[in-house]
């Protein structure tokens, strides 16, 4: 029972990372209609930025700043210099533009960073224990993640829902030319939406680069999954990113904790060795295709889209 | 001259070039060409597998890699069993070529049947999931090697040669490319192929006169996979290795980037885009071992300056 809570615990953390990443990925996606495959580099960057400013600073805290406003000004000068010369193109081209960002940034930080990866060191005053639920000691860092996580979501939530500059990124989403025709400045409300996306992916970079290494490719998996988490949800819809963040998170980790165990007890040990890390793997693409033949749009496809 | 049969005569001159290389590099002793070539033509092969989906019939796939993938592990599983045998009918060409058609064809038809019912960029996540769910069966097949993938234990035979010589495996490739650009030639101006390329540009239309769209394009998606999977056990061959990166969603990407670059929708645009993008990487990383800090943006460039890819500089404007 230990062990369940406290795969739970590591699923919605996943979950809260993958939603960092997704988020950006489908207000881009959702209201400027553009496949923006460089948003893992967004990430990797950000986590080098860290890795690089921690230190400098000599705080956790003033480090991850820093490296959140650099990668948010990396995005906004992606965006100016190059997305939005796209947006009205063929998904393909968007595609073929933004994979060649994806070569360019994994080449740069491979000359600037060198070969052999980063690490970012869990900061001292999060290094312990602490027992949330009597009984489940766990990682103070892990939680830490799960809490910003947490605060940022419910920011981004509090900015689309209830704020002026929301309604207007609501508003693009579901009729971008109506919402221009009515006076809304759609260049720099997109080029807000980029860096604000930039810096949410960084933050899901800097966050997991201590539970995991900072090396160049780390971007290109964990997109993946991020886009997993975007087409469960609906493409565009904040509410269905953050859903299907903590479902594939949870369905992710718990997945590979118990599902080569359950198959051990329902068969015999050579199929449950052959068959389990596989199926383990596949669990989140697997509900994925179920989602989609069941809702071919997601489970809260935005108005529009 | 109409600038399309431009396009295919350099196409032409091309292939009939290619023909000449092992025996140029026979005389001269350079044998590294008929190696960077023979690789160059199977991401050809592969690209022109992708062309027919993704070009002409509008199917964006983002798993195709899967299928080299298939491919690959096909030739290595049969060459571990041949191994394990001693030899035997298991590493023959003939058996294995063949049988890494019909695995990739069966898992086309089941990812296209489930994958074909989405559109746009739903088409395309549903088919990098597919390809991410090949990738991680390759992971986790551990007896041939897992993570790492592995070394194939014997070569594949062609007769009384066999595939790890050059100039062997090389004229194979270029007979498997030369089919088929001829066999999809054929294919894109028959009756099927006029489908495929009007379901592109209206699939309403054709619903309405009672031609079942989905049908054909199943039938496409798995020609282009069993296309792709003998690809692969080409490629498991050209490298000697397999491993679980050939089906990443990073080499599927690749791929579309051959078959985008060259022109898709065009017969010989993926020939030309695998030639550009193995050409340019080898020159490039000549100058520095840091290459794609420059092929990143050269392709970015590419984009925003033309649409119709490589064969467009023969066309001039793209018309679609």
């Amino acid at each position: 029972m230990t062990l369940v809570l406290e795969q739970a615990l590591n699923g919605v953390q996943l979950g809260v990372l993958l939603f960092l990443l997704a988020a950006g990925l489908t207000l881009v996606f959702g209201i400027m209609n553009f496949v923006n495959l460089a948003h893992g580099s967004l990430y990797m960057v950000g986590a080098y930025f860290a890795a690089t400013f921690i230190p400098w600073a000599g705080s956790f805290i003033a480090g991850a700043l820093l490296a959140l406003a650099a990668t948010a000004v990396v995005g906004i000068g992606l965006e100016i210099l190059i997305f939005r010369r796209l947006y009205h193109r063929d998904h393909m081209d968007q595609v073929l533009a933004t994979f060649g960002l994806i070569l360019f940034f994994n080449e740069l930080v491979l000359m600037v960073w060198g070969p052999a990866g980063m690490a970012i060191a869990v900061p001292h005053w999060l290094s312990g224990q602490v027992t949330l639920i009597p009984g489940v000691p766990y990682s103070a860092y892990r939680l830490a993640v799960l809490v910003v996580g947490l605060v940022a979501a419910a920011s981004l939530y509090v900015l689309v829902s209830h704020t002026r500059t929301g309604m207007r990124i609501r508003a693009g989403a579901s009729d971008r030319q109506m919402a221009e025709a009515l006076g809304v400045d759609i260049r720099l409300l997109f080029t807000g939406i980029v860096g604000l996306g930039a810096a949410l992916a960084a933050l899901a970079g800097l966050l997991a680069a201590p539970l995991r290494s900072v090396h160049a490719g780390m971007g290109e998996d964990i997109l993946v999954l991020a886009f997993v988490v975007v087409v469960i949800g609906g493409i565009g819809s904040i509410r269905g990113a953050f859903i299907a963040a903590l479902g594939v998170g949870l369905i992710d980790t718990i997945g590979r904790a118990f599902l080569p165990r359950g198959l051990d007890a329902l068969f015999s040990d050579t199929i449950a060795d052959a068959v389990g890390p596989a199926l383990s793997t596949m669990l989140i693409y697997l509900t994925m295709v179920m989602v989609l033949a069941i809702r071919p749009r997601g489970l809260f496809p935005a108005p529009g889209t | 001259m109409t600038p399309a049969s431009a396009a295919s005569r350099w196409a032409i001159v091309l292939l009939v070039g290619l023909a000449l290389v092992p025996v140029l590099s026979a005389l001269t002793g350079q044998t590294f060409y008929v190696f960077l070539l023979s690789k160059m033509m199977i991401l050809a092969i592969a690209a022109v597998s992708l062309n027919l989906i993704l070009g002409y019939g509008n199917m964006p796939s983002f798993g195709h890699a899967g299928f080299l993938g298939i491919g690959a592990y096909t030739v290595a599983i049969l060459s571990v069993r041949a191994s394990e045998a001693q030899g035997g009918w298991l590493a023959s060409a003939f058996v294995q070529l063949p049988l890494a058609a019909v695995t990739a064809a069966l898992a086309a038809l089941i990812i296209g049947a489930v994958s074909l019912r989405t559109r746009g960029v739903y088409f395309i996540m549903i088919t990098l999931a597919f390809g991410q769910m090949l990738f991680s069966l390759g992971v986790a097949l551990e007896p041939y090697g897992g993570d790492d993938g592995m070394t194939l234990p014997l070569a594949t035979t062609l007769g009384p040669g066999e595939l790890s010589s050059g100039p062997v495996l090389y004229y194979l490739v270029l007979g498997v490319l030369v089919l088929a650009l001829g066999g999809f030639s054929r294919l894109i101006q028959s009756p099927f192929g006029a489908i495929i390329r009007g379901a592109k540009s209206n699939e309403i239309r054709l619903e309405a006169v009672g031609v079942p769209v989905l049908r054909y394009r199943l039938v496409a998606f798995v020609i282009a996979g069993a296309v792709c999977g003998v690809a692969g056990a080409l490629m498991a061959n050209q490298s000697g290795f397999v491993s679980p990166a050939l089906a990443a969603w990073t080499h599927s990407a690749e791929l579309v980037v051959i078959v985008l670059l060259g022109g898709a929708g065009t017969l010989f645009g993926p020939l030309f885009g695998a030639l550009a993008v193995v050409g340019l990487e080898e020159a490039l990383s000549r100058f520095t071992e840091h290459w794609r800090i420059i092929f990143g943006p050269l392709l970015i460039l590419v984009v925003l300056a033309n649409r119709g890819g490589l064969s467009g500089l023969f066309r001039g404007q793209n018309d679609d």
